[in-house]
């Protein structure tokens, strides 16, 4: 009997883990070889069902240099000085993380080799802007996923972050706020979509008046590219605002109250305390945070569907409305490579996200 | 002076000064309001009549407008009661256990990730990927798929216990992680035919252990992660107590913790139990008439006529109601203090 207990023990380490390793295997390797494998293919019709041509790289290469470039990496305007600026700083600083690395002596060739591919990515990535966002110029799919994600990532953790602090405080009420607080993270995704394509309506929706007496009675908005992005932009936040505030709460909740005391009594002021307490605290639950929102914000594509359509022209298509658009007539070759490119793109910043800043809060 | 002076004061730890709440009771209110708007309307936008709704905004029932129930009767006791029902019933059911296993199973994983060194061996890895690869070419060249797989197995099993065991490096328990969170990274539309083939094969089709399944899959990585940040803010001297007191690593989990983490437990229960209500494209690939969910019914309401917004309000108040109540519910746990007293004495 006690050596079967001590068996047990022995094996806890892989009674924790396996059984979510086998769900997540059953349902991963056979999708990601698949959709690999059609990616590199083109799917025709003919008669009496459907057939399969290996095209080898022929999707990605319309996508990246093909009748796809414009659409999917966008048009290069005529890049300003300040642009360029933007560009020379954003290089600039990449270029010395990498020289800091050098410096540091403790070089190995993986490490060497990861770190020069990230600073030519990020480089690249760059370069993307800063072009098509200067005049004249006309953002792809890519650059219009990467502002959805960064503007919405910023707002939305620094909203939920305020909100939770306020929370934490001991108000009368703020348990309504609290439950209030979450419903928007709890209505399905294409009912927001339809909810906010309700409210953003000039003529029927709820800020007609505003609208009117703004004098755009009769010029919708959504018309405009920024107007239309800033539309999808606002209905993402309203909706994943809660998932932010819900984790943090959690997290600021979890805290134990000692060292706040202790720090009270020795006469530090609410900032100090926020600074040196509170943050280090919630500092890996927040790279956590990024790191899931940032992965689920890069497949935003209801709002953007229903609100706009992708519309005007192809101003708020994500990448993965792009992926969507061409599934649905049928291209899925196309769609997938639009996926896989995504892949890569979300991999490559997630693994920067979880080796650069999150092994140094964690350790910290 | 004195009672100028006493606005700013706090009036104790948690207590903050009489300006610091109204500040903070403005902007907690300011949010709500932008929060509650877009609901209100929904909720309003229920009882009106379609012309209500296309003549313009109208604002206040019974002074604007005569409210009237014509869509709640539609959807309850109508043409719609068989297309509501089963969805809602579905809805319930593969929500509320694939929320439950994702969280279960997910906790576990994290707490092995967290207190546990797994050294999964590169070699095992990549003969696992090549024996698959190898089937997969097996199996789309004629060979029965059946075969195909245990045969691939078998191999693998050779490989390992032959060669693989030359191979020593090996990856960390960060390596787990990182792996489990990017199997969220790829969009569902690149997945959903992979995934049909794969349910067709297996006869998972328009079942709700299909759904669930693939929520679990789905939801894992999320639990995982989320978890193991708040183990790590327990602290260890707890489970070594535990265990100096001769309690199995089973019973440390269980009874020392599980209780310190309900915080991050039920606010991870709400976000997966809320993913799993509302995910739209794989359930429309997954289900049809008897597994459907509600969020395919609601997407159904842009009909050939446009949408129907009283229709699709009342169905997103009947689909939010029951997440809702669960969140009242749960929102208590999420307290503070659970880990007062903890390691004195």
């Amino acid at each position: 009997m006690d050596r079967l207990r001590a068996q047990l023990d022995r094996w806890a380490g892989n009674a924790f883990l396996w059984p979510a390793v086998v769900v997540v295997l059953f349902l991963s390797i056979f999708p990601l070889v698949l959709s690999l494998y059609l990616s590199l293919v083109r799917l025709q019709f003919v008669p009496g069902g459907f057939q399969l041509t290996f095209i080898g790289l022929s999707n990605y290469r319309k996508l990246f240099l093909g009748s796809e470039q414009v659409h999917f990496l966008g048009l290069a305007g005529r890049t300003t000085m300040l642009g360029w600026l933007v560009f020379g700083l954003g290089v600039g600083l990449l270029a010395w993380t990498l020289i800091g690395y050098l410096r540091a002596g403790n070089v190995s060739a993986g490490g060497l080799i990861g770190r020069g591919l990230a600073v030519l990515i990020g480089a690249l990535i760059l370069l993307m802007l800063v072009r098509t966002l200067a005049p004249g110029g006309r953002p792809g799919t890519i650059t219009v996923t990467l502002i959805y994600v960064f503007v919405d990532l910023t707002i939305q953790y620094l909203l939920g972050l305020g909100l939770a602090l306020l929370c934490t405080q001991r108000l009368p009420g703020r348990r309504f706020f609290r439950v209030v607080f979450l419903l928007p993270m709890m209505i399905t995704p294409v009912g927001v979509a339809y909810m906010f394509r309700m409210l953003a309506d000039t003529t029927k929706g709820p800020f007609k008046p505003i609208w009117g007496a703004l004098g755009l009675y009769n010029t919708s908005w959504v018309n405009d590219p920024w107007g239309a992005r800033a539309a999808v932009m606002i209905g993402d936040i309203w909706q994943w605002t809660p998932f932010m505030f819900i984790v943090l709460l959690a997290a600021l909740e979890g805290q134990s109250v000692e060292q706040v005391e202790a720090a009270t009594v020795d006469g530090a002021n609410s900032w100090e305390i926020f600074r040196h307490i509170t943050l280090p605290e919630i500092l890996p639950v927040s790279t956590t945070l990024i790191l899931i929102r940032m992965i689920e914000a890069f497949k935003i594509v209801d709002l953007p569907n229903v609100l706009t359509n992708g519309g005007p022209g192809t101003a708020t298509e994500s990448l993965t409305l792009q992926a969507y658009i061409n599934w649905r007539t049928l291209d899925l070759g196309g769609a997938t490579a639009v996926a896989y490119v995504l892949l890569f793109l979300v991999t490559f910043l997630a693994m920067v996200l979880v080796n650069v800043v999150r092994r140094r809060v964690v350790e910290a | 002076m004195n009672a100028f002076l006493r606005l700013f004061r706090r009036r104790s730890l948690f207590r903050p000064s009489p300006l610091q709440m109204a500040v903070s009771y403005a902007i907690l209110i300011g949010w709500a309001f932008v929060v509650l708007f877009p609901i209100y309307w929904l909720v309003i936008t229920s009882v009106k009549l379609p012309i209500h709704v296309n003549d313009g905004p109208v604002y206040l029932p019974f002074v604007d407008f005569q409210p009237s129930l014509h869509a709640w009767e539609y959807i309850l006791v109508g043409d719609l009661k068989n297309d509501t029902f089963r969805p809602y019933a579905n809805t319930v059911i593969v929500g509320s256990i694939s929320a439950t296993l994702a969280l279960v199973l997910g906790t576990m994983a994290a707490y092995g990730l967290m207190r546990f060194r797994y050294r999964p061996r590169l070699g095992a890895i990549l003969s696992f990927v090549g024996c698959l690869v190898l089937a997969f070419i097996a199996g789309s060249s004629g060979v029965p798929w059946s075969l195909a797989i245990i045969a691939a197995l078998a191999l693998f099993v050779l490989i390992v216990q032959t060669i693989g065991r030359r191979f020593q490096k090996s990856l960390g328990n960060s390596d787990i992680a990182f792996w489990l969170i990017s199997q969220r990274i790829l969009p569902p539309v690149a997945v959903v035919i992979p995934i049909y083939v794969l349910y067709q094969q297996f006869k998972l089709l328009d079942t709700h252990i299909g759904l669930i399944i693939a929520y679990v899959g789905a939801n894992l990585p999320i639990v995982v992660w989320l978890m193991r940040d708040y183990f790590q803010t327990i602290p260890i001297e707890l489970e070594e107590c535990a265990a100096i007191d001769g309690a199995s690593r089973y019973r440390t989990f269980l009874s020392i913790v599980l209780p310190l983490a309900v915080p991050g437990l039920v606010a991870t229960f709400l976000f997966v139990l809320v993913f799993a209500w509302n995910e739209y494209l794989l359930a429309l690939f997954l289900s049809s008439a008897r597994a459907q969910t509600m969020p395919l019914t609601v997407a159904a309401q842009n009909a050939t006529r446009g949408p129907q917004w009283w229709y699709m309000s009342v169905l997103i108040i009947l689909m939010i109601t029951p997440v809702i109540i669960m969140a009242i519910l749960l929102e208590r746990y999420i307290a503070r203090g659970l880990l007062v007293g903890a390691i004195k004495g």
